[in-house]
């Protein structure tokens, strides 16, 4: 009897959080989609608009800015999935001194992220006359400490037996990383892949302090750009933009759902 | 008003400029500047923009929409310290101090030495030209320059038995009409409030300055060197807004600048303080009679001035200063000004622009927009010194203390003035 | 392997790519350290060697105290709250419940949005009057709350919008762990009696532990790192009520332009991240083997 209700009590419960936790959300969606008129009043039957999209568009180049945190996202995950592999290779396949030291060391990142350390980050890039431009953004996160760590893990599963026939039939410590690591570390990368384009496509405080002109910045400061006013805010134009800039997210999410949860799922454990 | 006598001048000076200008040689601009959503501004700032490059083809000019003026001061000053500032830019009237210490400007009255340029400057009001001043010289050009205004609800107004005709002109008859003006709903909710006075963040600190001058005192002077919070009038200022709320007439708490316009729509408030910079918007959305009046004054009418002016960078050539100027006079022409006060509200800071054609019908059309001009006489300098944004900060913080968090006011602004004194020591 | 490394190959594989993680890690920490020992300069008052001076008005600011308060608040408040919720979603997507993959759908959607997007979602939502927050409460006769515009919610509304976002990402992670449990157990702890409840808080609680070590050193640097809703919400108002520590060194730094206090705050933050980070590596030796 008690197992019933609790299932009752239960499933209640379950549908009351999770609308509860949609609702910031569809709340936002449902003003992008209707006139300013009705942003504050919600009328069931209200007509249904695109002109905001239309509108928010037009009042800035998000198609520019798109293509910034494409360009962004693309540079880092590429230097990522090269410069980790390398590094974690190393710790696995090596002996060296310091190599204690030296994994602390980079460690430290994880903790130490360069958005903390923005002030002194800023001035550097200043000072290398990189402020203002797409690689000066990328720069700090090229090297990640968390792709290093993953894929040190990772590295680590790989049987020396793989390694040691790779090297009696000649190989080179770069085609053994080639033909036997990198191959079995696929899933690793994947998974890194996604957390990495999350975090970079998200970023904001430290492309906003970097970034002047609208040619490099990417659609997080882009969206906090359009939507800081110093008239009036209109929300249906500001949620419109907002939805703009988190559709292909959104989208990309419900398509690889499975995989999106499956990869960070396994992200988490590794 | 004196103005209106000087209209000749400007016509045939600005005439002149554009006829004797020598040809200048060919230089890249940057442009940086500020505007709100608002999207209609984007698109006549670049309208104009292009307008000035058809007439230039030997130049290049660049638009860059930076975000808000913090933003844009912020870009251009990270430009400049990077050695690649925007020539032109329009930002905050009282930055001036901040772009003065760091070295960043040139005044625009060493650059316009010619006698028609001089007389180009002295063609705009005083009352936007008092912040331009700094060592005896002229530091920037008004462009973008707008004063709150007080917009009512007419038919709120007729619905409370009240004159639509009239609007409060001093505080008491602000908190008087006000009672009347809120109204509330069965379960003593209030649906609307008798007026709105946005008062978080820079822009409460901007209102508040408005406040304190109709109280007879300024919250700054044009030395940069002295902020003046811990003033009877500030104290009484703070008074009113808590008073406003305590009677009911005005939401308690922090009140945000960005919702007041759409709170205005929406019948939440029958009246509110904001920019006249607003005032296409509320045009084009209110479905209501609505007017515009003065901001009610403690002992008299009282506003602050804010905005955006011209400023040209230092860190340019000779050929970029001299194009640079021919935008900046090019922007400024009568009709340009009436075009972009047009198309935002703000008000046009020449007299010249105010007799074109264009003006004299939206006048008409919009006479509300007239309010904003002749409450210029009343006006006071936006609240500047150097350190301003930290200095503001202070302020900002009092009032934030007061309204929303319960501060006693002068205990908050004497610990306001304490912190501002020993920033600004150092500058005296 | 225990292959040694030549220099060529150290140079490559290690010292490349470590240095540039150097360059913006170790360095600019290091930097900060020294600068902090500078004054502000401006191009007519240039920068002198003032020593601790920088120190001494830090210890003296009472906005940083203030500032300090509520980033220990914050911190407190959003990782337990967001473990527990992150618990709660994953038992429930785990379960026998009907339209689950809806249910993890609405959970983690906020971690697949920038924090600039969640933050002028919940700006809407919380806005006095119009957002659908105030409707709600007025709707059930309560009257409206001004969420932002008050110092004795503004930090409060942060924490939830932190939560809001961050639940459901942790949700996964539990998620991963629940379905690693080994059916065996639970049954074995049925067979003697238990009901859900004790099975819950004897037999899986404890199983969930690296996870949630996991999810808290995570969620605890995210408290520091994460301040993009409250320069789009608030910007550490009303009378810095909702300023937290990174929010304070930005608005220092670049609403100020005072670079050396912005470098002596960061030495401070570091100082308090190694803190934390001490604390947590005794907890971690002390507590769960993990693989």
């Amino acid at each position: 009897m008690t197992e019933g209700l609790n299932r009752i009590a239960f499933a209640t419960l379950a549908i009351v959080l999770a609308a509860l936790w949609g609702l910031p959300f569809l709340y936002s969606v449902w003003t992008a989609f209707h006139p300013e008129k009705y942003s504050a009043n919600f009328v069931w039957n209200a007509p249904l608009t695109l002109s905001n999209f239309v509108e928010a568009w037009q009042a800035a180049p998000f198609a520019l800015y798109f293509l910034n945190t494409v360009i962004l996202i693309a540079t880092v995950l590429v230097a990522n999935l090269i410069l980790c592999t390398l590094v974690a290779y190393a710790f696995v396949r090596y002996r060296f001194r310091w190599a204690g030291f030296l994994f602390s060391l980079v460690m430290v990142q994880l903790l130490i992220s360069p958005e903390i350390l923005i002030v002194e980050n800023y001035l550097t890039l200043n000072n290398i006359g990189l402020t203002d431009t797409i690689i000066g953004i990328a720069l700090p996160y090229l090297t990640s400490a968390f792709g290093i760590f993953l894929l040190r893990q990772t590295f680590k599963t790989v049987p020396k037996s793989l390694d040691e026939a790779a090297q009696i039939e000649g190989a080179s410590a770069w085609r053994v990383l080639w033909t036997v690591y990198v191959p079995l570390a696929r899933p690793v990368y994947l998974a890194y892949g996604l957390v990495s384009i999350s975090f970079h496509w998200n970023n904001f405080l430290w492309p906003l302090i970097v970034t002047n002109s609208p040619e490099v910045r990417p659609v997080t400061v882009g969206l906090s750009v359009f939507a800081t006013v110093e008239s009036g805010i209109e929300w249906s134009l500001v949620n419109a933009a907002t939805l703009m800039t988190t559709a292909p997210l959104i989208v990309a999410f419900l398509i690889f759902q499975r995989q999106f949860v499956a990869n960070f799922m396994r992200a988490g454990i590794k | 008003m004196k103005t209106r006598l000087k209209m000749a001048i400007p016509l045939v000076t600005g005439a002149a400029i554009a006829l004797t200008a020598p040809a200048v040689q060919a230089a890249d601009l940057e442009f940086y500047f500020p505007v709100g959503v608002n999207a209609p501004a984007v698109a006549t700032i670049e309208k104009l923009t292009n307008a000035w490059a058809a007439q230039n083809p030997q130049h290049t000019v660049k638009a860059v929409y930076a975000g808000n003026y913090e933003e844009t001061t912020t870009k251009a000053l990270t430009a400049a310290q990077a050695g690649d500032p925007p020539q032109v830019a329009v930002l905050l009237a009282i930055d001036i101090f901040t772009l003065i210490e760091e070295d960043v400007i040139l005044p625009i009255s060493d650059i316009a030495t010619s006698p028609e340029e001089k007389a180009w400057i002295g063609s705009f009001y005083d009352g936007f030209m008092v912040d331009t001043q700094f060592g005896g010289k002229t530091y920037s050009i008004p462009f973008q320059r707008s004063t709150p205004v007080f917009y009512y609800n007419k038919d709120a107004w007729r619905a409370a038995g009240l004159d639509p005709e009239v609007t409060p002109a001093t505080w008491d008859e602000m908190v008087e009409m006000g009672k009347k003006l809120t109204v509330k709903d069965d379960n003593g909710n209030v649906t609307q409030w008798g007026t709105r006075i946005p008062n978080l963040g820079l822009a409460g600190a901007w209102l508040f300055g408005g406040l304190v001058k109709s109280k007879g005192d300024g919250l700054s002077t044009d030395t940069g060197t002295e902020a003046r919070f811990d003033t009877e009038a500030a104290k009484a200022s703070l008074d009113f807004m808590l008073r406003l709320a305590k009677e009911e007439v005005m939401a308690p708490g922090g009140i945000t600048w960005g919702d007041t316009p759409k709170a205005f729509l929406e019948g939440q408030a029958a009246s509110i303080w904001t920019s006249t910079g607003n005032l296409a918007f509320i045009n084009e959305n209110a479905e209501f009679d609505w007017g515009v009046g003065f901001l009610p004054g403690g002992d008299g009418p009282g506003a602050p001035v804010g905005g955006g002016n011209f400023y040209i960078f230092k860190d340019t050539t000779e050929e970029e200063r001299a194009a640079a100027l021919d935008f900046v006079k090019f922007m400024s022409t009568p009709e340009n000004q009436a075009v972009w006060s047009m198309a935002t509200g703000y008000v046009a800071p020449s007299a010249a622009a105010w007799e074109t054609p264009e003006m004299q019908a939206y006048a008409k059309r919009l006479p509300q927009a007239l309010v904003a001009l002749d409450q210029m006489p009343h006006a006071y300098r936006e609240f500047a010194t150097f350190q301003r944004a930290r200095v503001t900060q202070f302020l900002v913080d009092a009032i934030e203390g007061v309204i929303t968090g319960g501060a006693d006011p002068a205990a908050a602004l004497a610990e306001a003035q304490d912190k501002a004194d020993d920033v600004l020591g150092e500058y005296r | 392997m225990n292959m040694r490394l030549s220099y060529g190959m150290g140079f490559i594989l290690l010292v490349l790519p470590c240095s540039l993680l150097v360059a913006f890690t170790h360095y600019p920490a290091l930097k900060a350290l020294l600068n902090s020992f500078w004054n502000n300069g401006s191009s007519i008052r240039p920068s002198r060697f003032v020593g601790v001076k920088n120190y001494q008005t830090l210890l003296e600011d009472d906005k940083l105290m203030q500032v300090l308060i509520n980033s220990f608040i914050y911190a407190i408040g959003t990782v337990p709250l967001a473990i527990a919720l992150a618990i709660g979603m994953a038992l429930l997507v785990n379960s026998k419940l009907p339209a689950t993959g809806l249910m993890r759908l609405s959970f983690f959607l906020p971690t697949m949005l920038p924090m600039v997007a969640v933050a002028n979602i919940w700006l809407f939502f919380y806005a006095p009057g119009i957002g659908l927050a105030s409707q709600l409460l007025n709707a059930v006769g309560l009257p409206s709350i001004n969420f932002l515009g008050s110092t004795n919610t503004s930090l409060a509304s942060m924490m939830v919008v932190a939560v809001w976002k961050e639940a459901g990402l942790f949700m996964i992670f539990y998620l991963a762990a629940l379905q690693s449990i080994p059916t065996n157990l639970k049954d074995a702890a049925r067979l003697e009696g238990a009901g859900s409840v004790r099975i819950f808080f004897d037999v899986v609680l404890p199983l969930l532990r690296p996870t949630t070590i996991f999810v808290a050193v995570n969620a605890l640097i995210n408290a520091f790192r994460l301040v993009d809703h409250i320069v789009v919400m608030t910007r550490g108002g009303p009378n810095n009520s909702s300023s937290l520590l990174l929010y304070y060194i930005y608005e220092v730094t670049f609403g100020f332009r005072d670079f050396a206090y912005g470098a002596t705050l960061t030495v401070l933050m570091v100082v308090i991240l190694g803190i934390l980070a001490a604390f947590q590596f005794w907890v971690l030796d002390r507590k769960a083997h993990y693989q």
